[in-house]
């Protein structure tokens, strides 16, 4: 499948900043089923660009702008060819040892409730219980939209009955941890028919013995397909948020994302 | 008289009245000092550091916020040949130290072929993916490594504890010695002491040997929390010992990977940073994305190459308590040799035999938690009532990887001056070991910490501790007043 | 290598209140001698006048305490609520200090803590004898920090020091003037009426310039001489026109180190050249408290200047 990708993110600040030095995770890298085929990020004031690969295997991108900055608008396009992988990531760049992603961290740790929950479906082979995992979270939860990140913990979330794709996949990783399965978060996009999105798309890979890493969308109950674009993976939403910035200056940030992930046609 | 049997290093097993050999004239030197002209001495030793503002923060005591470490008149004193031995094993350990770090960060060789269990590295937090991968300058990861002996006989040295992250001391080898040549030269001339006053060109000399670029005089900085920080003296010492600017992290920005500070007269490039900052608050983009504290960008500019960082991020790691009972292994994957200078004795109730004698031997042995601080889960058994023990023993069977066991050491004592005249107290030792692009080297000297309330094993300033200079001596001819530092590359 | 900003900024307000520290250390002590001379309610009045001129009198009000000798002078000195005490000064100058120790002799900086070591774990001044021989150790420190100074190395640091004493010095010699002038000469009274010797002489006993006076005038103790000397001749070192003259030096040495000049040297050149073409009979003329007030107002600006040229922030 051929995916383009067009996503917009424009911070207002209600006043001027100084600087502005911001980590960007919005480049994905080539896979076995994944390949970039062109790619850009563009930004609407003076500012530097570095690119560098972090130490979980993600393309970051450093922002440093100098201020006075009322706003900055920051804007991704490329696209991207996809092959149909059955979930499974194959020749990703992967620096740390699975084992590393049964750490749990503030945001994804299993309360009781989770564990609980996780240990209901903890019959089968590894591969199983995730399967089982993933299609009982999209049971409990049918709906679960993509939205910018609200900082609430996978046992918040949980318990509140009201999540986004992000808490999902938090939820998912937080579960499977508690069964001793390496989980990890992923940030990317996803081609669902939609014409726009507010917000990025989450979901969860675990790491099956055997298998490698395979990913898991509780938001569909089902592995990531073609339609998926993987951008950046982290122990949890906040490891690997798109942008992570530190400003200079007094005030509030309004934030307001704008993304279109159109499919360009290829093998559906 | 030695106190319960303990080695001391002067009087050795003899009394005051029977000194080791070597060091009589100490003796001698006490014996034609009055007590009270020691009493004096010490007195204005402590005034001048007070003066000097070498105090210590004590948090949550607002009525003495700073005080000063109390300092003892006597020094204590190394032979060559014992200092050459322990410097060894000091070099071999430091060594191994920057060959772990260099592989858990890089291929992970060490987990891989199963020599340490791979929970203990990646799933602790001391080892952060956000510095995976990352070559530091030169490949150096601790550049400056305290490393806390205790010794229990003339060549029985013990590691304590590893510090390879910002290990503090140094000011106060450096402040006693000052004192002590001020207030007894005649020390000096009995004994010929190697110099420790040259650590501040050492480090310098570390720092620019790691540089990054090319440059032939690569801009070295200090990097502080700030002067509230309870090791301030030190931070600003040391900078002004080296002649480089003390920063706080809002005198550096990071622009283009690149790392700058602030001057009067604009931006000016920082190749170099020995940073007494903890990784949690090093860069808020890396490490703490909630706090507000540190330089933004700066990991970036790291991982990009474009400055050094002393000590490197991440090396927490390496002195993590739950890696320490693995360092005889450490040492000898990457050494190929059994480890010059043992550890204590270490059992990991982890390993089935292990646990088998440590269930055997409770009332002999101290039991730790493994991710346990400040003697919290904690057993000494030679202390312990009945109910305790049988609480712990427990507590070992249940969850016997928490737990490690040591035994009671008898630590060795030097004479101390107290109200009553010499007495024996017990002591430890924090040398300094330097790595830079062009070798290890020991600072000949280092920082001894003595407790100064009788029978007590507690040298930490908060709970009643001193300081003593360490004398290292000459014996191979050098004018006094030459530093001897060891170098192996 | 340039200094860093941080620095420059704390090395600049350790001068500032060193500075501070030491004139309220003059101020206590004249206030004690005037106090002692005085009958009761000159007393008071003499208090109040040291209050106002540290801008001290409303946070003094706030505390309830009658201006009493043991009140004002146990304010001023070691109450540590306010800005302006000295221990709060020497506080102030201390932090910075730490916060610069590398740009700091350790003569310099050993002076400091002295000073700051007297203050510690001391709750109360005594009577009068043990007051003036806190605010006579106060003085012999800051002297100490002083003498430091100039035997320290004629750069960047010391520099700065200097300057921010000078700004400091200015702003407190104007005050000094403005509040006792106001006191003593209630509008409309004309100089030169009956003179309340005691008062004239703490003003000049304030800025160490008894002596001074002497070999300047020889006509006895006149309030137009003190305005003179106060104000317009460079000889004495608390003068406005030492300071005004004293800063154009300054940061011309400054800018010759730095490579750094703009709006604070215009400034300061601008003021000295008005200063020196101003006589005093001009200044009483039309109005002390307003050339002061305006003053005053100036030197504020010229700080803000200075901040701006040497990127403090």
């Amino acid at each position: 499948m051929r995916i383009a990708i067009e996503h917009h993110t424009h911070y207002r600040f209600s006043e001027p900043q100084a600087r502005l030095v911001q980590m960007l995770r919005l480049t994905p890298c080539d896979t076995q089923d994944q390949t970039v085929v062109s790619w850009h990020i563009g930004v609407d004031c003076d500012a530097r660009l570095r690119d560098a690969t972090d130490g979980f295997g993600n393309a970051v991108t450093m922002l440093y702008a100098e201020g006075p900055l009322a706003g900055i608008d920051i804007t991704v396009t490329g696209e991207v060819l996809t092959n149909e992988a059955t979930g499974m990531v194959r020749e990703a760049i992967d620096p740390l040892p699975a084992l590393f992603y049964c750490r749990t961290t503030a945001r994804t740790h299993a309360s009781a409730e989770l564990t609980g929950f996780a240990a209901e479906h903890a019959s089968g082979d590894p591969l199983e219980r995730m399967h089982r995992l993933n299609a009982a979270l999209h049971a409990r939860f049918p709906s679960a939209p993509d939205a910018p990140d609200t900082g609430a913990t996978a046992a918040e979330a949980f318990a509140a009955r009201k999540t986004t794709s992000r808490d999902l996949a938090q939820i998912f990783i937080a579960c499977a941890r508690s069964l001793h399965v390496p989980a990890r978060y992923v940030s990317g996009y996803r081609s669902d028919g939609e014409a726009t999105h507010s917000a990025p798309h989450a979901w969860a890979e675990a790491h099956i013995e055997g298998f490698g890493w395979i990913g898991f969308d509780p938001v569909t109950g089902l592995s990531p397909d073609a339609s998926y674009v993987r951008v950046a993976v982290g122990l949890d939403a906040l490891g690997a948020a798109p942008i992570a910035g530190m400003r200079l200056g007094q005030g509030r940030e309004e934030l307001d994302v704008d993304l279109h992930v159109d499919r360009l046609g290829g093998e559906e | 008289m030695a106190a319960n049997g303990a080695f001391d290093e002067i009087w050795g097993h003899g009394g005051p009245d029977h000194p080791r050999a070597e060091f009589a004239a100490l003796s001698q030197w006490v014996a034609d000092t009055p007590a009270s002209e020691l009493q004096r001495r010490q007195q204005a030793a402590e005034t001048a550091f007070r003066q000097l503002g070498i105090t210590f923060a004590v948090y949550g005591d607002s009525d003495a916020a700073e005080r000063i470490i109390p300092f003892d008149i006597v020094p204590r004193i190394f032979l060559q040949s014992e200092w050459q031995r322990l410097s060894e094993g000091l070099v071999q350990r430091v060594e191994a130290i920057n060959a772990f770090l260099e592989d858990v960060y890089g291929e992970g060789r060490i987990i891989k072929e199963g020599v340490i269990p791979p929970e203990l590295v990646l799933l602790n937090e001391q080892f952060r993916a956000e510095v995976n991968r990352v070559r530091p300058p030169h490949g150096v990861w601790a550049h400056i490594c305290g490393i806390d002996l205790v010794r229990t006989g003339p060549d029985e040295f013990f590691v304590l504890e590893d510090n390879a992250r910002t290990p503090s001391g140094v000011s106060y080898m450096l402040e006693n010695r000052e004192a002590m040549l001020r207030l007894c030269p005649e020390l000096f001339r009995d004994f010929r002491v190697a110099a420790v006053d040259s650590y501040p060109d050492m480090l310098l000399e570390t720092m620019r040997s790691v540089s990054p670029g090319s440059k032939s005089d690569p801009v070295c900085v200090v990097l502080t929390p700030g002067h509230f920080n309870s090791a301030y003296y030190e931070h600003s010492f040391l900078a002004d010992a080296m002649g480089v600017e003390l920063v706080e992290p809002a005198d550096l920005v990071v622009d283009d990977d690149i790392v700058w500070m602030r001057t009067i007269g604009g931006r000016v490039r920082v190749d170099v940073i020995y940073r007494r900052i903890d990784d949690d608050y090093l860069d808020p983009l890396a490490f703490r994305p909630e706090s507000l504290l540190g330089v933004p960008g700066l990991i970036a500019a790291y991982r990009a190459g474009n400055v050094a960082i002393l000590n490197a991020p991440g090396n927490g790691i390496a002195d993590d308590k739950a890696i320490y009972s693995y360092m005889p292994e450490i040492v000898r994957f990457y050494s190929g040799g059994e480890a010059k200078l043992p550890n204590v004795e270490t059992f990991r109730c982890r390993e089935p035999q292990a646990l088998k004698y440590v269930l055997d031997h409770l009332p002999e042995l101290v039991v730790k938690l493994v991710d346990g601080s400040g003697g919290y889960g904690m057993l000494v058994g030679p202390t312990a009532s009945r109910t305790q023990i049988e609480e712990f023993r427990a507590a070992l069977i249940a969850e016997p990887q928490r737990y490690i066991a040591q035994p009671t050491l008898a630590l060795s004592t030097v004479p101390t001056l107290v109200e009553a005249g010499l007495a024996p107290r017990h002591v430890d030792f924090r040398p300094f070991v330097l790595t830079g692009g062009n070798g290890v080297k020991v600072v000949p000297g280092g920082l001894t910490r003595v407790a100064l309330r009788e029978g007590s094993l507690v040298v930490n300033s908060s709970q009643g501790g001193g300081t003593k200079d360490s004398f290292v001596l000459m014996d191979d001819g050098a004018p006094s007043g030459q530093s001897q530092t060891q170098v192996q590359s | 290598m340039l200094m860093l900003s941080r620095t420059a900024s704390a090395l600049y307000w350790l001068g500032r209140y060193i500075e501070r520290a030491d004139f309220i250390a003059r101020l206590v002590e004249a206030t004690v001698r005037l106090d002692a001379l005085s009958a009761r309610p000159a007393g008071e009045a003499a208090w109040k006048s040291a209050l106002a001129v540290s801008y001290t009198d409303d946070a003094f009000a706030l505390t309830g305490n009658p201006l009493t000798q043991a009140h004002v002078a146990r304010f001023l000195t070691l109450d540590p609520s306010h800005p302006g005490s000295i221990v709060r000064c020497l506080d102030m100058a201390r932090n910075n200090a730490r916060a610069v120790r590398t740009a700091l002799t350790r003569d310099a900086w050993t002076a400091i803590n002295r000073a700051w070591l007297l203050f510690q774990n001391r709750a109360s001044t005594g009577g009068a004898t043990a007051t003036l021989n806190l605010v006579e150790q106060v003085k012999g420190e800051t002297r100490g920090f002083e003498g430091a100074i100039h035997r320290m190395m004629r750069n960047e640091p010391t520099l700065l020091i200097q300057l921010g004493s000078a700004i400091e010095r200015a702003d407190n010699t104007a005050r000094l003037v403005d509040v006792k002038y106001h006191l003593l000469l209630p509008k409309g009274e004309p100089v030169g009426g009956v003179v309340d010797r005691d008062q004239w002489t703490t003003i000049l006993q304030t800025v160490s310039a008894v002596n001074a006076y002497r070999w300047v005038y020889n006509d006895g103790l006149q309030p137009r001489n003190v305005i003179d000397l106060l104000l317009n001749r460079a000889e004495l070192p608390r003068s406005l026109a030492a300071c005004v003259e004293e800063t154009v030096g300054l940061l011309s040495a400054l800018a010759k180190r730095t490579g750094l000049q703009g709006e604070a040297d215009r400034m300061a050149r601008a003021r000295m050249s008005r200063l020196q073409k101003t006589s005093t009979s001009q200044i009483i003329v039309s109005g002390l408290h307003e050339y002061l007030g305006a003053f005053i107002a100036e030197n504020a600006m010229l700080d803000g200047a200075i901040a701006r040229q040497f990127r403090f922030t």
